[in-house]
């Protein structure tokens, strides 16, 4: 890649932040270049911000009509799925499918709740209700 | 709360690891840039890994596992490095201040999502990020040198400590280090052709039948799969093909998943040396990397149902980077120190 060809496109995923590349001069010798963005690799990003985004608005809808739990939106909402989860929770996937479950998951005592709350960062109350603003 | 703030120089470099051991030795009277330090670590490679899920997408790399660079370069300088873990959190935040206060510049291991200063869309659940933290203000919030971001910024503790003991895969459990820097007293020229050798002999890839998924073979695998997504679902092969691309150009690769980089240090590398072999090494990296750049652009159209891209020719682009680098893994090995 040459110095004068490095993409400057303003991807909206940098979010105003500049990026360093490294590019060749006239002379093929290599410098440090900043860039705003690429237009090919913001596409790939923005298509999974879409879709993590997607799941999050699918789950809260879910949610509302009583058929998951809010920890069905939480896990989408900070960007995990049951995997992940279940790699930070310390629980198990099939424990985390019960949880998901919201006649299960009303029943769940303080202990359990808890660990979902550190993982999230959230309070009891923001854990067991469900607000899209934030 | 005093206040401290150890010197350090802060460059904006493209990746967190390489770009947290430039600046840290450089500051502590090592002069050495991003692209060396990640050449002299030998860490470039491919790997895919279906096996391994993140996100729901098979793990894809463009270089060797995290800590591969700092322990590398370490290795090749002969630096020692002092490195703990934590399993109380308290107990590794105490630690970190102390090494402050002595003056120390010290290198975190921290989740990504977790730090406010990053941007929204680039905030996932990545636990092999690297900062330095070179003090702390008035208020108690960490000076922070976070080497992919154009300035240095601020953190609080509390969001610090939750980076820093974040859970899951690869999680970081406090990990600090620092450098314990004397006289180094290397012959660069000879460390430089070593590493190398290695990255040709990683590059080659493991030599067990089955094993088909690190180094050039692994890119020839890679083509293969994207053949077949046209038994997947359209959905599913856009989100395939775009976590390549992100890995290959989003995540602080310095461009073309650390081709630029690698081709950045054969040229200070042939600079050092006087061999004029790794400034023509480092023009054919720059064709392979711009044949990566070139790849991800096919794999960007056909997601966006152009229909004169097809899986077929996407596959065919990723051949043609695995047959040049081929090529240069074999020139790589057959280099010979000039004098």
């Amino acid at each position: 890649m040459k110095d004068d060809q490095v993409p400057q496109d303003d991807s909206p995923t940098y979010s105003g932040h500049k990026k360093l590349v490294y590019a060749v001069d006239q002379d093929g010798h290599y410098k440090k270049v900043q860039t705003s963005g690429w237009e090919v690799e913001s596409f790939a990003t923005q298509m999974a911000v879409d879709d993590i985004n997607q799941r999050a608005a699918d789950a809260a809808i879910a949610v509302k009509q009583g058929e998951a739990s809010p920890l069905f939106y939480h896990m989408f909402k900070h960007r995990m799925d049951i995997v992940t989860l279940a790699q930070i929770s310390g629980f198990f996937q099939w424990q985390i499918r019960r949880h998901l479950k919201p006649h299960i998951f009303q029943r769940l005592g303080r202990r359990k709740l808890d660990i979902y709350c550190q993982v999230f960062n959230l309070s009891i109350d923001q854990l067991t209700h469900i607000d899209e603003s934030k | 709360m005093t206040e401290i703030e150890n010197p350090l120089v802060h460059r904006q470099s493209s990746h967190c690891e390489t770009g947290v051991v430039a600046n840290m030795l450089t500051s502590q009277g090592i002069t050495l840039s991003e692209p060396m330090a990640f050449g002299l670590a030998s860490a470039l490679t491919f790997a895919y890994l279906p096996f391994i899920k993140v996100g729901g997408m098979p793990l894809i790399a463009y270089r060797m596992p995290p800590k591969s660079i700092i322990n590398g370069v370490a290795k090749k300088l002969a630096i020692k490095v002092n490195s703990q873990k934590f399993s109380d959190p308290e107990k590794g935040m105490r630690a970190l201040d102390k090494a402050l206060q002595q003056g120390q510049n010290v290198g975190l291991q921290t989740s990504v999502y977790w730090l406010p200063y990053f941007p929204e869309d680039m905030r996932f659940h990545f636990n092999a990020h690297n900062l330095v933290v070179y003090g702390k203000d008035g208020s108690g919030n960490y000076l922070i040198s976070d080497p992919v971001f154009e300035k240095t910024v601020t953190c609080t503790a509390d969001d610090l400590q939750r980076a820093r003991f974040a859970k899951g895969a690869l999680a970081p459990k406090g990990l600090m280090y620092t450098f314990e820097t004397g006289q180094v007293n290397v012959d660069y020229s000879q460390q430089i052709y070593k590493s190398i050798k290695k990255t040709a002999k990683i590059m080659h890839g493991i030599p067990l039948p089955g094993i088909n998924f690190i180094g050039i073979k692994g890119i020839f695998y890679l083509a293969d799969q994207i053949k077949k997504l046209d038994t997947k679902p359209m959905k599913y092969t856009r989100l395939f093909l775009g976590n390549i691309v992100r890995m290959q150009e989003e995540i602080g690769t310095g461009g073309a998943g650390f081709r630029f980089m690698y081709a950045s240090f054969l040229d200070e590398a042939s600079e050092i040396t006087k061999d004029k072999e790794l400034f023509e090494l480092s023009q054919f990296m720059t064709e392979i990397g711009d044949k990566w750049r070139d790849f991800a652009m096919q794999a960007v159209l056909y997601c966006k149902k152009r229909k004169q891209v097809s899986l077929e020719d996407i596959a065919e682009a990723l051949i043609e980077c695995g047959q040049m680098e081929k090529q240069l893994q074999r020139r790589l090995l057959a280099l010979r120190a000039s004098n």
